[in-house]
């Protein structure tokens, strides 16, 4: 299989590895996928007091493809407010890796990896202000 | 001595052409251009020559007779040449094919197309180890049962069947038994003389000879009797009709020479490069075997790297050409179907790499690929959720999946 450019670069070079404590009240983690499907997602941002995500970090099991599309969408969540970071679509993720066809669903995984930790996310907030 | 990449480690998808075969198989394509089947000139009388030579040479590799070596296009042709020749031949007796889950494609398929015209066909599970629990295989014969096909090596997990117990049991029920032994010339002594074995088929391009050509055994003693599938001038005494392909076939005859010859010596320096590999290897953290150890050809090396999915795995080990399973299937995504008959959980058969060894691997490369596999597979789990759960010691069947 020919990978693009972009997704070489993602992939040798990943962006934002690693894991945010999923615990903060700050911080929402989206995993997504299923072992036996061949990938898993896992994305976690942490947002500031003005609701700006100023850090994101993903771990992925799966093709090069997936692990390049969760990649990027790290680097472009980062100072997004969770508005803006739900409104990022799977098929400018594919144009932007230029994912052949049988690869899109790598990038709707990103995208449904990224409404899982703003929807975290907001349902940990909402308790808190429940709560308060 | 410096090690070339890429390193050819995928000798079971094909092996390179020895230059003592190429050498031989030139002048039949300038010089002795003839057409095997010309009777009525020394053009045609030099290649039939060459022909003959090199039917016995694959003959004498497998102990058979000369006479019941049938040239084909390879082992794709030859086993559908044997399992829908044979099944329609016999058809008479009865219509139930056994077969086995983890047969190459050009078995499965064959016998899929058989049952569309009206067989039925039993597709036995191996044992977790890849092999056929024979009793398993003597329970699945019916009366009906006119034709068995099961592979002698198999090309993924490099396991060796039984054939001469499952040949047995096939000789005992009057069940015409094919082998596909595409993947064991040169790797294990085959001696058709002994093995109750009906129908073998035969690929050059495995074994160090060129590819569009093959072989198929049809037994004489008993006489062995097949419908033609390829209908023309009536070569291959009717059963394989097509202007033989004289240097494909010199070029087999002598590719089979050498293995007769060298395969001893080869096969001990194998067995050395594969447990060098195998140790190295097993350094690595939830590495799996697949398939067993011990009944097994030592080019074959097929191991599940757990938590690492396979395909970006390739992708980080581009220095070296493996493959995630059989060539035949590595386009699409689905994990390996002879990892799942196996009864390999998903993740496992996802992250499976069969490293093949051959004629020109060297100690150095071997090296070289266990230091790139080990730095890859921790740069991978870096990057898994899957591994950074295990070391949490979360149980990963306990997690609620969103399949997709």
């Amino acid at each position: 299989m020919a990978y693009s450019d972009k997704v070489l670069d993602h992939y040798e070079n990943p962006r934002n590895v690693g894991s945010l404590d999923k615990n903060d009240p700050q911080v929402g983690t989206g995993m997504v996928g299923a072992p036996a499907c061949g990938d898993v997602m896992k994305l976690q941002i942490k947002v500031n007091e003005q609701g700006i995500i100023e850090d994101a970090k993903f771990k992925t099991y799966g093709c090069g493809s997936a692990i390049a599309s969760s990649s990027l969408v790290t680097e472009w969540l980062k100072g997004k407010s969770l508005d803006q970071a739900a409104e990022i679509k799977n098929s400018a993720i594919a144009e932007e890796l230029a994912l052949p066809p049988v690869k899109i669903h790598c990038s709707v995984l990103a995208e449904d990896a990224i409404k899982a930790a703003v929807a975290d996310l907001q349902s940990k907030q909402t308790g808190k202000k429940e709560a308060a | 001595m410096t090690v070339h990449t890429p390193i050819y480690l995928d000798y079971s998808a094909t092996t390179p052409v020895d230059p003592r075969v190429a050498e031989a198989m030139i002048p039949f394509i300038t010089e002795h251009f003839g057409n095997p089947a010309s009777r009525s000139h020394s053009f045609g009388w030099t290649a039939e020559k060459a022909v003959e030579n090199a039917r016995e040479e694959v003959a004498r590799l497998v102990n058979a007779d000369p006479r019941e070596i049938v040239w084909t296009s390879g082992a794709t042709e030859s086993n559908n040449l044997a399992i829908k020749g044979a099944a329609h031949f016999y058809s008479g007796k009865g219509k139930h094919i056994i077969t086995v889950q983890t047969e190459h494609k050009a078995v499965i398929d064959a016998v899929r197309e058989l049952e569309r015209v009206g067989f039925e066909a039993t597709y036995l599970q191996p044992e977790p180890d890849g092999l056929i629990d024979i009793e398993k295989f003597k329970a699945a014969i019916r009366p009906d049962t006119v034709l068995a096909s099961v592979m002698m090596v198999n090309n993924e997990i490099g396991v060796i069947q039984d054939i001469e117990a499952i040949g047995n049991l096939c000789r005992a029920n009057n069940v015409i038994f094919h082998v596909d032994a595409a993947q064991a010339t040169g790797k294990v002594t085959i001696d058709l003389e002994k093995l109750p074995v009906d129908l073998m088929s035969f690929s050059a391009h495995k074994t160090y000879g060129p590819k569009g050509i093959g072989a198929l055994y049809v037994r004489r003693k008993p006489r062995i009797r097949l419908e033609a599938q390829i209908h023309g001038g009536g070569q291959e005494r009717g059963f394989r009709s097509g202007t033989l392909a004289t240097h494909q076939i010199v070029g087999m005859g002598e590719a089979f020479r050498i293995a007769r010859e060298e395969m001893e010596l080869e096969n001990a320096r194998i067995r050395r490069l594969r447990d060098r590999l195998l140790t190295g290897l097993q350094d690595i953290e939830e590495v799996y075997v697949n398939g067993d150890l011990k009944q097994r050809v030592p080019h074959n090396l097929n191991i599940s790297f757990n938590y690492v999915e396979g395909e970006s795995l390739i992708m980080a080990v581009k220095d070296i050409a493996v493959s995630s399973g059989s060539a035949c299937t590595s386009a699409s995504l689905e994990p390996s179907y002879v990892l799942r008959a196996l009864g390999r959980s998903d993740e496992l058969a996802h992250s499976s790499i069969r490293f093949s060894i051959g004629r020109f691997t060297t100690e150095e490369e071997v090296d070289y690929t266990i230091e790139l596999m080990k730095s890859k597979i921790d740069k991978l789990r870096e990057l898994s959720p899957l591994w950074e759960m295990y070391q949490d010691g979360i149980d990963l069947n306990s997690v609620q999946w969103a399949a997709h």
